[in-house]
């Protein structure tokens, strides 16, 4: 891989050395032409050409990047609305690519091609000339280089040892060239809209969650002062009727009434809690998780001594990391003990939950933590399994954020 | 108008069908809702104003719609600790409970969740037992309770767990006594077990049951 790699670094270097030299030389006739007939307006759309004259730089330069990197150079330039010059040029002239390439056939055809191609000369003949001086040698004198007088046989074929030591040298030389200019190009060419939109994505996500969050905590409210209140006006009103009623069928259809509507208050209360935990919202993420850890069947040690608030996405996504790790850990574990350990420190929320259960769980395996570790990157954190077979399993989430100010 | 055993009641309960239904239920039972209102400061208001015998308020209230009813209750508990305050919830979270009976001495007060109203007579029962110094703990909420492990309560024989889940709820000796059909008195030696081995200090006899109740609710 030594020297393909090199012999790629050279083409690449060669390459852009005549690209610039030809864009230079384009773009000066442009700029000469353009100037000289600006007078006459025709020269006016020339000037103007000058600016895409990245374009085609830009396109060779994706093409020779694939010599020296095997990772893809996106272009980032939009498509034109409709087809036709007009659209194309309104397009290419009002977006950030058309510029960034500009940017780069600036620096390739005034600092980059004359140091690309003096890299490739010199990589190239320096080693040539000093492995060919036992060629060149006629037995009284050879001037290697033209600055270095070798006089004997003995000279000449260290020079020739010291030629092959060049050649391997100026051969990782040009990989580091070509290297560099490679990054530097990328740096210039990609998309910095790449970078943007992976934060675009990951806002719209967090947006997505708040909704999400905030859409959860309206159906709770909804149900809460509306369904619930009025079952529980209904529950009275069968509770009194009951009191009014003579004993006899009628009263005993009423006590059926009457149980039928508490068993309803009871599923609609579990049903809120699962959709948002009242103890969360008002008391927070360790008082929540102890809730959790109380209504387990397996008995659970917590050990959570985190007093603070945080963002309500956080806790969320805590509450219910741990929710769904207790709900595998009875089903699935077969443990008798479960533990929960949470930390807040140095800004990361820590929360673990173990078992001394059979382990063998894979976040994939229907345990529902995959959307959960979608939620947790969510907020920007890290949710991992720990499960080797024989146990202990362990879920772990690492958040990072800010406690609110104003809890204690 | 009430009768001579007739309580005065401040209600704090922001949903207007219960409001009704509530001041109905107990004008029934002879008692009277003095003022009924739909938010904390109105309920801090008519407590000042009026004095009444009895405080029954919701958890959640405007303008929060999170726990305000429950601190306001905790917030009288602590101006007036000899003020009966019957908490009326939706949430079965011992949390509440616990945070309500921390709030003071644990005398006078109660956590019941709302499905109990339509218990009409059990209900008026829990709000006269709050009145005269019981503390009430719904046993849903008490039931919850028994799930969790718990230390302080390892130490008790099956039966006296029971029995203590029972005191929780507000019940009398005699009651506990049919409920497990046994004799009071034996009910009485289970009670004086239980608050041995809870290490309560004999004194009055209803503040260690009490006691034992708060034991209870914080393991």
């Amino acid at each position: 891989m030594w020297f393909p790699g090199s012999w790629r670094a050279a083409l690449y270097l060669l390459a852009n050395g005549v690209a610039g030299l030809l864009a230079l030389l384009v773009s000066l006739l442009l700029f000469a032409v353009g100037g000289v007939l600006a007078v006459a307006v025709v020269g006016l759309p020339l000037l103007a050409a000058l600016a895409l004259i990245g374009l085609p730089a830009a396109t060779l330069e994706r093409r020779l990047q694939r010599l020296v990197s095997d990772r893809p150079l996106p272009h980032g330039h939009r498509e034109p609305p409709g087809p036709g010059l007009a659209p194309w040029l309104r397009t290419r002239y009002t977006e950030g690519a058309t510029w960034r390439e500009l940017g780069f056939a600036a620096l390739l055809m005034t600092v980059l091609w004359p140091l690309d191609l003096l890299a490739v000369t010199l990589a190239v003949t320096v080693p040539a000339a000093l492995l060919a001086t036992p060629v060149l040698f006629d037995g009284e004198q050879v001037n290697v280089l033209k600055a270095y007088p070798v006089t004997t046989w003995p000279q000449a074929f260290l020079t020739a040892v010291a030629g092959l030591l060049v050649l391997l040298a100026c051969a990782y030389g040009l990989r580091v060239v070509a290297g560099a200019q490679a990054a530097l190009t990328r740096l210039i060419l990609a998309p910095g809209g790449e970078h943007q939109q992976v934060v675009e994505l990951t806002r719209s996500r967090v947006r997505l969650v708040d909704a999400f969050e905030a859409e959860r905590a309206r159906i709770e409210r909804d149900l809460h002062d509306g369904a619930q209140q009025r079952l529980v006006a209904l529950s009275m009103m069968l509770g009194l009727a009951r009191l009014d009623a003579p004993p006899g069928p009628l009263g005993d259809q009423l006590s059926r009434a009457h149980e039928e509507a508490d068993r309803v208050l009871v599923e609609l209360r579990e049903l809120i809690r699962g959709i948002q935990p009242p103890v969360l919202t008002d008391f927070g993420l360790a008082a929540a998780v102890a809730d959790l850890a109380g209504r387990c069947h397996v008995p659970v040690d917590v050990d959570f001594p985190v007093a603070g608030r945080f963002p309500r996405a956080v806790e969320s996504a805590g509450y219910f990391v741990v929710a769904e790790a207790l709900a595998n850990l009875a089903k699935h574990a077969g443990a008798d003990r479960g533990t929960i350990i949470g930390r807040y420190a140095a800004g990361i929320l820590t929360v673990e939950v173990a078992d001394d259960g059979c382990g063998g769980a894979a976040i994939g395996a229907g345990t529902g933590l995959i959307g959960l570790a979608d939620r947790v990157s969510v907020v920007g954190g890290r949710l991992s399994l720990s499960s080797p077979a024989g146990g202990p399993t362990r879920v772990t989430m690492e958040i990072p954020c800010q406690a609110l100010p104003d809890s204690a | 108008m009430p009768g001579p055993s007739g309580l005065r009641v401040v209600l704090a309960e922001d949903s207007v069908l219960l409001r009704d239904g509530l001041t109905g239920l107990l004008a029934r039972f002879g008692h009277e809702v003095v003022a009924a209102v739909g938010d904390s400061g109105a309920l801090r208001d008519a407590v000042a104003g009026l004095a009444p015998d009895v405080v029954v308020t919701d958890v959640r209230m405007p303008p929060g719609f999170q726990d305000e009813g429950l601190r306001a209750a905790i917030n009288l508990r602590r101006a007036h600790p000899r003020l009966p305050i019957l908490v009326l919830s939706q949430y079965v979270e011992t949390r509440y409970a616990t945070e309500l009976l921390d709030a003071g001495d644990g005398t006078h007060v109660g956590y019941l969740l709302k499905d109990r109203i339509g218990h009409v007579t059990e209900f008026v029962d829990a709000l006269r037992r709050v009145v005269d110094g019981g503390t009430v703990v719904d046993p849903e909420v008490v039931r919850q309770l028994l799930r969790r492990r718990r230390d302080p309560l390892a130490r008790l024989t099956p039966r006296e767990r029971e029995v203590l889940a029972l005191v929780a709820e507000g019940r009398s000796n005699l009651a506990i006594a049919a409920e497990l059909t046994v004799t009071e008195a034996s009910v009485a030696k289970h009670i004086r077990s239980i608050l041995h081995k809870l290490g309560l200090p004999p004194d009055d006899e209803t503040h260690r049951r009490v006691l034992a109740v708060l034991t209870f609710l914080r393991c």
